[in-house]
């Protein structure tokens, strides 16, 4: 009997693995379409409408050439960590999604099955340790190229990422403070029950959200890659499908801390109303994930808004702005939190 | 030092206040416009299923034209190809044989006429130097070919097809 119920427990867990697995792929895969789209729309252009009607298969265009592109190494570089480059940005990339609560839980045939892969205690701790896995996809490839203008790219990507990560955790304690819980889902029931943690956390969400933007090498942070400096950065020496890995991964960074914002400032796979709704659970539920759905896709049309307004900083810019604003701004935003939790108690 | 024109202007280089450092203002403006410009008509024309409009004068490929008998107007005199700036058109003239007159409008004609289409610079030279108005520029543009050598039009891509002829009687 116990034996049955833990195949069950794996047969979900793997299904839901590969389907939120699938669903970031193709979600990655159709922001490369949508940011051609908006990148076009916002300069008076029409961005790709060849492939398909209204260019929708221009994914599929462009992953069938990355994969038919001739692959090169480089002569001079360690071929094994010139590998293991892309692969560690892709594996962090897609490692994340297992502790983000997609949605509340549905029942299938008297089973209720959460619709989370992993409901870890430490959900928030997983997601930065993961992340902050990811730079050494980076700084592994552009060491293994040889290449003075990768190994650039790197360096900014190492020290950005350090920098911003720190703010990033800070203003995070804060929101942390109030909920009294590393857990996401704990994290997202509070927010259903009561208001959502941006009203609370203003300036905590701003700070997060640039953090965010840092973290993953997005214009007006993409120091690293940085085409009119460094000639793409981290992946110059890079070509076929190991670029695509590349470029790949940072859109499924960019989905991955959208619905990490999402998850934590706006109340998740919860929407305003929700438990006033008399529907059935299941039905419910399937709300709840169009309704985190539309708030991710609301926050990666905000990354793609942001990257074609905004010019590329400088790099004493970047440094001055995490650690002689964000940090500062990000303690301060602590304490108060803290005196007001603190004050609440009494 | 003078300035040689009174267009110049003096570089503001007083401290950047509070708000202006913010960064926040400014990006939100900024935001502001290119949403303005996502709303906005696109400028791009969808090239082969539109076509934007010519002028009346535009210049395109060549075509060699025929009278109203359908005979070609070509005397091979050579003019066109001296006008020519960039040396594009070569001929070599024939004499027309008896049993001919229907194909040749003169004694002459060319029996080799051929335009470099990528030495050609479209000037229109060739058109006002025929006596005989037998070269025209057309509204056709851009050839496209893989090799060189497709560029050097003929006499059979230039020439207009034959008009119908009246149904033997």
């Amino acid at each position: 009997m116990l034996l049955q119920i833990e195949t069950f427990l794996l047969v979900e867990k793997l299904i839901l693995i590969a389907v939120i697995l699938g669903i970031s792929l193709f979600i990655a895969m159709y922001s490369t379409y949508a940011e051609r789209k908006v990148a076009g729309f916002i300069q008076d252009r029409r961005g790709p409408n060849r492939a398909g009607p209204f260019g929708i298969l221009q994914p599929l265009a462009d992953g069938g050439k990355l994969f038919f592109k001739e692959e090169i190494i480089p002569a001079n570089s360690n071929r094994f960590l010139f590998v293991l480059g892309p692969s560690i940005a892709m594996l962090t990339a897609c490692m994340t999604s297992a502790v983000i609560p997609w949605g509340d839980s549905l029942t299938i045939a008297g089973h209720t099955i959460p619709l989370q892969v992993a409901d870890v205690n430490i959900g928030v701790l997983f997601i930065f340790g993961v992340v902050s896995l990811g730079v050494y996809g980076i700084m592994i490839g552009a060491w293994a190229s040889n290449n003075k203008f990768s190994l650039l790219g790197a360096i900014r990507a190492a020290s950005q990422i350090i920098s911003y990560e720190l703010a990033m955790g800070l203003s995070l304690i804060a929101l942390l403070m109030l909920s009294g819980s590393l857990s996401l889902r704990d994290i997202v029931e509070q927010q259903r029950q009561g208001v959502w943690y941006v009203v609370y956390q203003p300036l905590g969400f701003l700070i997060f959200l640039v953090c965010a933007f840092a973290e993953c090498n997005r214009t007006p942070f993409d120091l690293a890659e940085c085409e009119s400096e460094l000639v793409g950065g981290f992946h110059t020496e890079y070509s076929s499908m190991k670029l695509g890995f590349y470029l790949f991964s940072e859109y499924i960074n960019m989905f991955i801390s959208s619905a990490v914002m999402a998850t934590l400032y706006f109340g998740g796979y919860s929407f305003p109303g929700m438990d006033s709704l008399h529907v059935s659970p299941n039905l419910l539920g399937i709300l709840g994930i169009v309704a985190l759905f539309i708030k991710i896709v609301l926050f990666l049309f905000f990354f793609m808004w942001v990257r074609w307004t905004i010019p590329r900083f400088r790099y004493d810019q970047l440094m001055n702005l995490g650690w002689k604003v964000l940090i500062p701004l990000a303690l301060v935003n602590l304490l108060i939190t803290g005196g007001i939790v603190l004050y609440l108690q009494q | 030092m003078q300035a040689l024109t009174n267009r110049a202007k003096a570089v503001n280089r007083r401290p950047m206040t509070f708000w202006e450092r913010l960064y926040l203002p400014a990006i939100v403006r900024g935001l502001g416009i290119t949403l303005k410009h996502f709303f906005k008509k696109k400028a791009t024309v969808n090239y082969p299923e539109q076509k934007r409009p010519f002028s009346p004068v535009f210049r395109g490929l060549h075509i060699l034209n025929r009278d109203e008998e359908g005979r070609e107007r070509c005397t091979a005199c050579g003019l066109c190809a001296v006008a020519c700036p960039a040396e594009a058109i070569t001929m070599e003239a024939a004499e027309r044989q008896p049993g001919e007159e229907h194909l040749y409008r003169e004694e002459k004609y060319a029996a080799r006429y051929e335009i470099n289409m990528l030495r050609c610079i479209f000037c229109g030279f060739c058109e006002e130097a025929c006596p005989k108005d037998a070269i025209y520029l057309t509204e056709t543009f851009a050839p496209s070919n893989y090799k060189r050598k497709g560029f050097i039009y003929g006499k059979d891509d230039l020439l207009i097809p034959f008009p119908e002829k009246a149904p033997e009687a």
